[in-house]
């Protein structure tokens, strides 16, 4: 019930608010809805956590073998209890931003978060894809209609490189069913399917593009910096705090546990690398960034790219390490696309170059600015450390990993990297003498400082007492790693 | 059988209402009572209600499959009259004709859909084309009508000499024209099939794949479809092409089914070179109509994937996939023909002006692109379900799904021009009834994308 209701509340609310006509009615009404769903989510994780209403089953398409089915394990409760609380910092983060036709805008917000909610929860294989798009589509309208200049073009790249990515996912995902015992769509029949080598490498190519694509893995980034750039703030934040959460998850929970042979036979070797690679060029790429928009998606494909070498190097405490960073990243990101978008509204550029000496005029905002990108960087205390820790820890011991010796320097240097780049940009927005544009700064707002608030308590709380989120994972990430184990015996 | 007769006497009926009835809304008004009571008689028939107690056995053969698809085309050919018969007022003076000669198809359709012997299916599909060759020609004053009137006769009847011959020479193997014959004589284990049935066979297919409009006997289809008024390209790319292909899905599975080994290789190849050609081609039109000719090549490369297939998912797959289609395609041309200009500019700003209409536009074209949610991306789903069940062909799922992706960008290019562009699209009038049924229209297509247990079930009830 409880997991039926986190999709239903925002999809229902969300074809609900293109009837509404006043921009302020349809604003609260997303608001009020997102409530419900953070409502409904916590409740989930506390006084309502019983298995039987964290499940919801009932038949959907029985003559292809599948059905409705959807549950909240540990790693999907982290994750929607991360959808559930973005949206409304989103909202009030950007509750003063004007729209035109506001009432579509939010509907289709809304519709997004019901499509992401379903990923999470999708415990069969054709109601995954579904919702899968559904999380997609609305993005699509949301940046083309709302979106900077070059929407139209960056959209449409965005579009057509998921939409490839997924289709070839679908095939994977038939291909699979038709090598289940039982023709089904199930995930237990998935786990169950005994499948020889050669299929698990067809599979595992035609499912890891759709997933290398979300996330995204060097070298399929090229979509993100520019739909980043170009889409409106509030659904940059929804694409990098949530929606590339979609690609690890799918690694995680479709991949790894379905096709342990073909994971461990690329994972390290190959996409590991290409991770590597990629979090190095993205961090040199941050670096010389002037437009800070473009630098925290850079920062962003590095900080995904660790996370990628952490899943494939399949230990525990590495995995349980992903499970919480997916939540702290996207924590800690839309924190900083906040940040942005209060810079371009109070002074309409994003260019470093541009600002500075923003501390004296505002003080309140830079220090939540620091607390943020020091959470970015990974400092101890705050959460991004526990998870990048764990991480570092599970790449180092793993029993799968041969590569540590390389990997784990590699990736060190782009922590170093990371902390250039980060506090390059903290220097360059509020250090610094004023400037014309930025000579009549003032500081922000109590919404703002509300959201911002919240998310500086998350990211300590985060780091200080972690163990709520271990806890939650514990299970998710033994079974997982369970039935990703392609060694009977666990000697290395 | 119900219905058979039932579009034949409406056919003969609409001739003679267009001398005896002055008003063009009493002519519409016959012609969907009596389309209406075609469909009803036929459910009836579906629940063993016979109005007429003729013995067909041999010829044809009214089984649950035909009478579904019956339904179905009757049921979008009312749509289709529901949406669009005031715009054929406008094709000509030859107002009730058009309907008499849409009558006349209907009938060919459930020939072409019931035969169980190789005349049926060559009187199907003749009776079938001859009216299109009329209605294609039928704005009389237009160069380029009068011009894709006749190359489609001619070519058209080039390939139904192709179906004769191909006949003649199946006939020639086995004695029979009966497909339970046919099927018989070639399904004797130890006997290869010799050169007479393989010549006939691939001369059937030749002719049958001309008349789908799949590559490379496609090259009609742009001209015809171009070239004839719009109202009736929407009936001949959607309900007429849908029909031929369950004869095809017929005749392959019925007759040919037990020598699968012999042609699957064939059809693969023009599978692939139909999504191929269709899509490709599509990317480069200026004019939405245009687009629509080739998109609807494109479509019949995925429906070919039933025949590939020839399995139980083929063949629920291939009605959902013809409604899918056909409702979709209807939507989109009847938004089309209110239009004035039909290039893809002519669309600009087309959602300020038309909110409803342009968000109904935007269901059909993500039907259309197979997109999650509504009916085109199960039906896509049931196709290449079908393949990988038959195993072998996991080379063309790929390359099918890859084109796919193609076709997301001229169909989105509707979409964008409507939604994100500027521009005055030229103001259309549109009743509200009009708007009404072409909600509900996509309204179903979204529900059969969610639950298309609701068409299945009464297929198999």
């Amino acid at each position: 019930m409880i997991s039926l209701l986190l999709i239903l509340i925002p999809l229902l609310s969300g074809i609900a608010a293109f009837f509404f006509k006043k921009e302020n009615a349809a604003k609260g009404w997303a608001l009020l809805s997102s409530f419900a769903t953070v409502a409904v989510s916590i409740l989930g994780l506390t006084i309502l956590n019983k298995t039987e209403l964290l499940q919801f089953k009932c038949d959907w398409l029985p003559g292809l073998g599948s059905s409705f089915s959807i549950r909240l394990d540990g790693m999907g409760q982290l994750l929607c209890l991360l959808t559930a609380i973005s949206f409304p910092l989103i909202f009030i983060a950007t509750w003063n931003l004007t729209y035109k036709n506001a009432h579509n805008f939010f509907a289709l917000m809304l519709l997004s978060q019901a499509g992401l909610m379903g990923v999470f929860l999708a415990m069969d294989a054709l109601l995954f894809y579904f919702f899968w798009e559904l999380a997609l589509i609305p993005v699509y309208f949301l940046c083309s209609m709302w979106g900077g200049e070059r929407r139209i073009a960056a959209t449409f790249k965005f579009f057509i490189y998921t939409f490839v990515g997924s289709l070839l996912m679908l095939i994977g995902l038939i291909y699979l069913q038709s090598l289940t015992p039982d023709r089904s769509f199930d995930i237990r029949s998935f786990y169950a399917a005994a499948i020889d080598s050669k299929a698990q490498h067809w599979i595992f190519w035609l499912m890891f593009v759709a997933f290398a694509i979300k996330i995204p893995v060097f070298p399929f980034h090229s979509w993100q910096p520019d739909t980043y750039e170009q889409s409106p703030t509030a659904v940059t934040m929804v694409l990098s705090g949530i929606m590339v959460k979609m690609g690890l998850f799918a690694v995680i929970r479709w991949l790894l546990p379905v096709l342990p042979s073909a994971s461990f036979a690329y994972g390290e070797k190959m996409i590991a690398m290409w991770a590597i690679a990629g979090m190095i060029y993205a961090s040199l790429l941050a670096w010389r960034q002037d437009d800070i928009k473009r630098l925290i998606a850079y920062s962003s494909i590095a900080h995904l790219g660790l996370m990628v070498v952490a899943i494939f190097a399949e230990s525990e405490i590495g995995m349980q390490g992903v499970m919480i960073q997916m939540f702290n990243h996207g924590i800690n990101i839309i924190g900083l696309w906040i940040i942005v978008e209060i810079l371009e509204r109070k002074y309409g550029t994003r260019k470093l170059s541009e600002l500075g000496g923003l501390a004296q005029k505002a003080p309140a905002m830079a220090i939540f600015f620091v607390v943020i990108a020091l959470a970015n960087i990974a400092l101890p205390l705050t959460n991004a450390f526990v998870g990048e820790f764990m991480m570092f820890t599970g790449i180092f011991t793993s029993q799968y990993s041969e590569y540590e010796m390389i990997t784990v320097p590699l990736a060190g240097i782009t922590i170093i990297l990371g902390a250039i780049y980060t506090l390059r940009m903290v220097q360059k927005v509020i250090y610094g003498n004023t400037n014309a544009l930025t000579e009549t700064g003032t500081d922000i707002g109590y919404n703002e400082k509300l959201v911002l608030g919240i998310i500086v308590i998350l990211i300590i709380a985060g780091g200080i007492y972690p163990q709520a989120f271990l806890s939650l994972t514990e299970e998710t990430t033994k079974f997982i790693l369970n039935e990703a184990n392609i060694f009977p015996s666990s000697a290395k | 059988m119900n219905a058979l007769i039932i579009s034949a006497i409406m056919g003969v009926v609409m001739m003679f209402s267009g001398i005896l009835l002055k008003q063009r809304s009493s002519v519409r008004a016959i012609a969907l009572t009596g389309l209406f009571a075609a469909m009803v008689l036929n459910v009836m028939e579906m629940y063993g209600f016979h109005l007429f107690k003729i013995d067909a056995t041999g010829m044809m053969k009214f089984d649950r499959f035909a009478l579904f698809f019956n339904t179905i085309a009757m049921s979008c050919t009312f749509i289709f009259f529901l949406l669009s018969a005031k715009e054929m007022e406008k094709v000509g003076l030859n107002y009730a004709d058009y309907f008499a000669l849409i009558f006349f198809i209907l009938c060919g359709i459930i020939l072409s859909s019931t035969f169980s012997s190789l005349l049926i299916l060559f009187l199907g599909i003749e009776i079938i084309s001859i009216p299109l060759y009329i209605l294609t020609g039928s704005d009389k004053k237009n160069l380029k009508s009068n011009e894709a009137s006749l190359k489609y006769f001619l070519l058209g009847s080039f390939s139904t000499g192709l179906m004769l011959m191909g006949i003649t020479l199946i006939y020639g193997n086995s004695g029979s024209f009966s497909m339970d014959v046919i099927a018989e004589s070639i399904s004797k284990p130890d006997v290869k099939p010799g050169v007479l049935l393989i010549a006939g066979l691939l001369l059937l297919m030749f002719s049958m794949a001309f008349k789908v409009s799949a590559a490379p006997f496609h090259f009609w289809t742009p001209d015809v479809y171009d070239g004839a008024p719009t109202v009736f390209t929407s009936f001949m790319a959607t309900i007429v092409k849908a029909a031929v292909f369950i004869a095809f899905l017929r005749l392959f599975y019925y007759a040919f089914g037990e020598i699968h080994e012999t042609w699957k290789l064939i059809i693969a190849i023009i599978t692939a070179l139909t999504l191929f050609i269709g899509n490709i081609t599509a990317v480069f039109q200026q004019s939405v109509k245009r687009m629509l000719a080739y998109s609807s090549i494109a479509q019949a490369g995925f429906m070919l994937m039933a025949i590939l297939a020839v399995n139980s998912f083929a063949t629920e797959g291939i009605l959902l996939y013809s409604t899918a289609y056909c409702l979709s395609t209807i939507g989109l041309f009847a938004i089309l023909v209110k239009m004035k200009d039909y290039t893809f500019e002519g669309f600009n700003g087309f959602a300020k002006h038309q909110p409803l209409l342009a968000a109904v536009a935007v269901i059909f074209l993500l039907s259309l692109a197979g997109i999650p949610l509504t009916a085109g991306f199960l039906a896509k789903f049931y196709m290449l379900n079908a393949v990988i069940a038959k195993g072998g062909f996991l080379w063309l799922v790929v390359f099918a799904v890859l084109m796919a992706a193609i076709s997301v960008y001229y169909y989105f290019r509707v979409i964008q021009a409507m939604y994100f562009k500027e521009g005055e699209a030229q103001a259309i009038e549109v009743s509200s009834s009009f708007k009404w049924i072409i909600g509900l229209v996509a309204a179903v297509v979204i529900l059969l994308g969610v639950y298309p247990q609701l068409l299945f079930n009464w297929f198999y009830f």
